[in-house]
């Protein structure tokens, strides 16, 4: 792993100066960022420990937590974020190759698809803001279980209602707390909602704006075959991100579903 | 880097193809009672999907020991908080005698 | 590069000509620099400062339980000084002391590289831990807080109308400044060491290094989610870890302990790569057990990370996972005395010169051990639940941080004074001080386990009447520490101007950094070195180990 003598791609505009060559300039880069997303994968991982030990808790106050969010909209935006994984990876196999169009192309194509991911949340917070389901009070509206801020409303997804129907019809995953006490732990999951999906949609934003970086210097052919660490770079951040979200679906929007529907 | 071999072109869209049917797949399967298996296969489908971006968008496949090693030091990592975790709340409600 | 020992007839040594120090002028140089070297000043500077800080909070805390009656402070006031004095000293002046400063300008000397890998990070660290620090100032102006430096739930959440926020911001701040060193050390020790220089023959100052870096890298996160969430829980009422609203208080002990107490690791581990750098030095032998050294440092680093809940043992944990974490947490004291005792080999049949690190690597040995096992005490069940919360806690470790890491930090100082300045420092006033610091120690902590075992709990301004000539013996001790702890820093800084020139070697010792001139120039070698053989070639032929 010693570092080789100087080679001669040591000249090239991006070298600087404590490495002996460009290849172990790359090496450092691509190792570095492992390194980081190491980090990244315990300050999620934190969250998402904490999430099941109350999981495992409330398991009837997350079910009816789970089933009031839509599950189509997540399910949308798990393809759109997938879609978005591969023009990433996509746009760094073309800087690889040395297509400079088609990198741009490609980050152009992430970008939109991650904004469209991000549109996507923020209707889904509104949503969840309409019907007093922002867990505290944030915004001047207090959480309410009870099926939104006007009590009553069928329109939006009554979930202490639902848990009430649910122990009426004996689901045995109903313990002999009142629905009322499991309707208030609803607050518990939607904490955990907002956190992880919050956590989620920062990094999504940081991405955009370092995407948008990565577009500019992609524009004005700063990366070929020797030189994209910077792409790659990012390119991992994002695909990190995707794998965040591809735990986070069926986490959040998907627990005991089977039980509501179909 | 040209040395690493990388996925071709039409790996990755194969990639993308199985990931596309990993989430269909996920959300067929959740509106089926299973049981206890539902959260199993969930989570099974999504470390499955999650591999596959390591794997192949995140190349992984074609780095160094180095790489795997440190991927493999955070989810080793992670399991140890989330295990350890567990094991106080999970037992809490044993008796002693 | 000439192989000629520079021993026998003592000659005047001359300053290099050109150095990082005098490479370039004024403020934007050093602002702006991305030279490890510089930058490990800039943290020297800004963690000397938190220490006296922290420092000045332990006197008035002193000060304060001189007397049982709470007549200096109120005891919001007490509350306030102690959760100062802990952040100030773990989050500002451990964490980062041995890493930042000597580990930033070490590290990259002693693995013959240019620079560390990210440059441009390192600096970034540096304000970013400033950025935190402002912060927690901040939080100080404006009245305190008054947590306890383990920001408790839900006392911390929900009940204080101090700023607890602003404090908990600063260090999810500064954290990251932890993290971006430590990432810097791991790609750096993987990815820049010169040619020959394999893992067997990486000084054990690196690996300790490396180790603590695993820990930053893979702890410091958690603390980071850890308090943005309790800053939600306070903000919004998110109600996670409040019990009105079912959450559970002690999962953010659990979540809190996960990085704390292998950062209790990220402080000790650097320190113990210092005294083996100077016990092998100052024995003149090769180190004894090299290997089982190098990799109890990533023994203790692995096993730091499934002892967290024996802090938690009087918290309402389950039974049988206390039952498991007791006994891991035995398991760590294995690794640790390897040290121990490997260090105790290395000096056996040595030609031991007490110079001034000496005195302190010798200190530290003495006073971990003592820390060190009083922690198995408090890792045993039954006696924890005696000695929880009691001085006998905080007199264990204090004994790991000020008898371990401070005196390591000062032992480090004092043996790369001269790499950093080019100039020694008065040997006999040093001598001195690290006597004073070590009886002063003593003489304000033991009494402390003392009145422990009694049964004093700590974190109260007041006390009963019959624990108080301990408590003088310990307020007594600690003014002859402070004096200890001022003396280095009136003659460190007279030594940068009248001190005698150092030479590039002045304790002939081995390793790449005394390999380069004194201060080092700043691309720290004019060739890449190569290494030709192992580490710590002391004894016999003194041969020096490294040709270029």
């Amino acid at each position: 792993m010693s570092n080789n003598q100087t080679t001669t791609s040591a000249h090239h505009p991006a070298h600087v100066h404590q490495f002996d060559s460009m290849e172990q300039q790359n090496e450092v880069a691509s190792f570095g960022m492992w390194v980081f997303l190491l980090t990244e994968i315990m300050m999620f991982g934190g969250l998402f420990a904490a999430y099941l030990i109350y999981r495992i808790k409330f398991y009837p106050a997350f079910v009816a937590g789970s089933t009031s969010i839509s599950v189509a909209w997540g399910f949308a935006n798990t393809l759109v974020l997938i879609g978005s994984s591969w023009t990433m990876a996509m746009g760094v196999w073309a800087a690889q190759q040395g297509k400079r169009k088609a990198q741009v192309w490609f980050i152009l194509a992430t970008m939109v698809l991650g904004a469209a991911f991000l549109g996507v949340k923020a209707k889904e917070y509104y949503d969840k803001y309409e019907e007093c389901h922002i867990p505290g009070h944030i915004i001047g509206k207090e959480f309410n279980a009870w099926g939104g801020c006007k009590v009553g409303d069928p329109s939006m997804g009554n979930i202490a209602e639902e848990i009430r129907d649910a122990k009426h019809h004996g689901d045995p995953s109903i313990p002999e707390n009142s629905a009322i006490e499991t309707a208030k732990q609803t607050q518990i999951f939607f904490s955990f909602y907002f956190a992880m999906t919050g956590l989620h949609a920062t990094h999504m934003l940081i991405g955009l704006g370092v995407l948008t970086w990565l577009l500019f210097r992609a524009k004005r052919g700063e990366f070929g075959p020797e030189y994209y660490s910077p792409v790659e770079n990012v390119g991992l951040y994002w695909h990190f991100v995707d794998i965040v979200w591809i735990f986070l679906f069926p986490l959040l929007y998907l627990i005991s579903r089977h039980q509501h529907h179909g | 880097m040209s040395e690493h071999a990388h996925p071709s072109r039409a790996l990755y869209l194969v990639i993308f193809a199985a990931l596309i049917v990993g989430t269909c797949l996920t959300w067929g399967i959740a509106f089926k009672d299973l049981g206890i298996w539902n959260p199993v296969v969930a989570l099974t489908i999504a470390v499955i999907k999650a591999t596959l971006v390591i794997l192949y968008f995140m190349h992984v496949r074609y780095s160094n020991k180095l790489t795997i090693v440190t991927v493999c030091a955070g989810f080793f990592w992670l399991l140890i908080l989330i295990s350890l975790s567990l094991s106080d709340y999970l037992s809490r409600s044993w008796s002693l005698q | 590069m000439s192989t000629v020992n520079q021993v026998a007839i003592p000659k005047v040594e001359v300053m290099p000509e050109k150095h990082y120090l005098n490479d370039n002028y004024g403020i934007r140089s050093w602002l702006l620099t991305k030279d490890h070297k510089r930058i490990a000043v800039l943290y020297l500077f800004t963690i000397t400062f938190f220490f006296f800080l922290g420092g000045l909070f332990a006197a008035l805390i002193r000060l304060e339980l001189l007397t049982p009656q709470g007549d200096l402070f109120q005891s919001d006031t007490y509350n306030k000084l102690f959760t100062m004095h802990g952040v100030n000293m773990i989050f500002f002046f451990l964490i980062p002391s041995v890493p930042a400063v000597l580990g930033n300008f070490l590290v990259p000397l002693m693995v013959g590289a240019k620079d560390l890998a990210f440059p441009k990070i390192n600096l970034l660290s540096w304000y970013i831990f400033i950025a935190g620090a402002a912060f927690a100032l901040a939080a100080l102006v404006s009245g305190g807080v008054d947590t306890g430096w383990t920001f408790y739930t839900p006392l911390s959440s929900g009940f204080l109308k101090t700023p607890v926020v602003v404090l908990g911001v600063g260090i999810l701040i500064a954290g990251f400044a932890s993290i971006f060193t430590g990432l810097n050390f791991i790609v750096t020790v993987h990815r820049m060491r010169a040619p020959g220089l394999t893992w067997g023959r990486l000084p054990l100052f690196v690996w300790a290094n490396y180790a603590a870096s695993l820990i930053m890298v893979l702890g410091t996160p958690v603390l980071a989610i850890t308090l943005i969430l309790l800053v939600l829980e306070r903000g919004f009422h998110i109600g996670i870890f409040d019990p009105k609203l079912g959450g559970d208080p002690v999962l953010f002990q659990h979540m809190f302990w996960f990085y704390s107490h292998p950062a209790v690791y990220i402080m000790i581990l650097p320190g113990m790569g210092v005294i083996s750098e100077i016990i092998t030095c100052f024995s003149r032998k090769r180190v004894f057990g090299y290997t089982f050294i190098a990799f109890s440092s990533i023994a203790i680093a692995v096993f730091g990370f499934v002892v967290w809940a024996h802090h938690m043992f009087v918290a309402g944990i389950s039974t049988y996972s206390a039952l498991v974490f007791s006994l891991l947490s035995f398991a760590v004291a294995i690794p640790s005395a390897v040290k121990v005792f490997n260090w105790t080999a290395t000096m056996y049949k040595g030609s031991v010169t007490l110079s001034t690190p000496m005195l302190y690597a010798l200190g530290f040995i003495g006073l971990f051990t003592i820390g060190g096992l009083t922690g198995l005490f408090l890792a045993a069940l039954g006696l924890d639940i005696h000695v929880h919360d009691t001085y006998f806690v905080v007199a264990h470790f204090h004994y790991v941080m000020v008898g371990g890491m401070v005196m390591a930090y000062l032992g480090g100082l004092h043996f790369w004074w001269p790499k950093m300045t080019g100039r020694l420092y008065p040997e006999a006033w040093a001598k001195m001080a690290a006597l004073i610091t070590f009886i002063g120690f003593n003489l304000t902590f033991f009494p402390q386990f003392i009145l422990g075992y009694l049964g004093m709990p700590r974190r109260y301004h007041a006390y009963p009447e019959e624990f108080q000539v301990l408590n003088v013996l310990s307020s007594a001790g600690a003014s002859v520490l402070a004096v200890g702890f001022i003396l280095p820093l009136i003659y460190f800084l007279y030594s940068l101007r009248y001190g005698q020139v150092a030479g590039n070697n002045p304790w002939k010792a081995t390793g790449l950094e005394w390999e380069t001139t004194s201060p080092p120039p700043t691309h720290n070698f004019e060739e890449t070195p190569i290494v030709t053989c192992d580490p710590y070639n002391y004894g016999d032929d003194e041969e020096v180990h490294v040709v270029k």
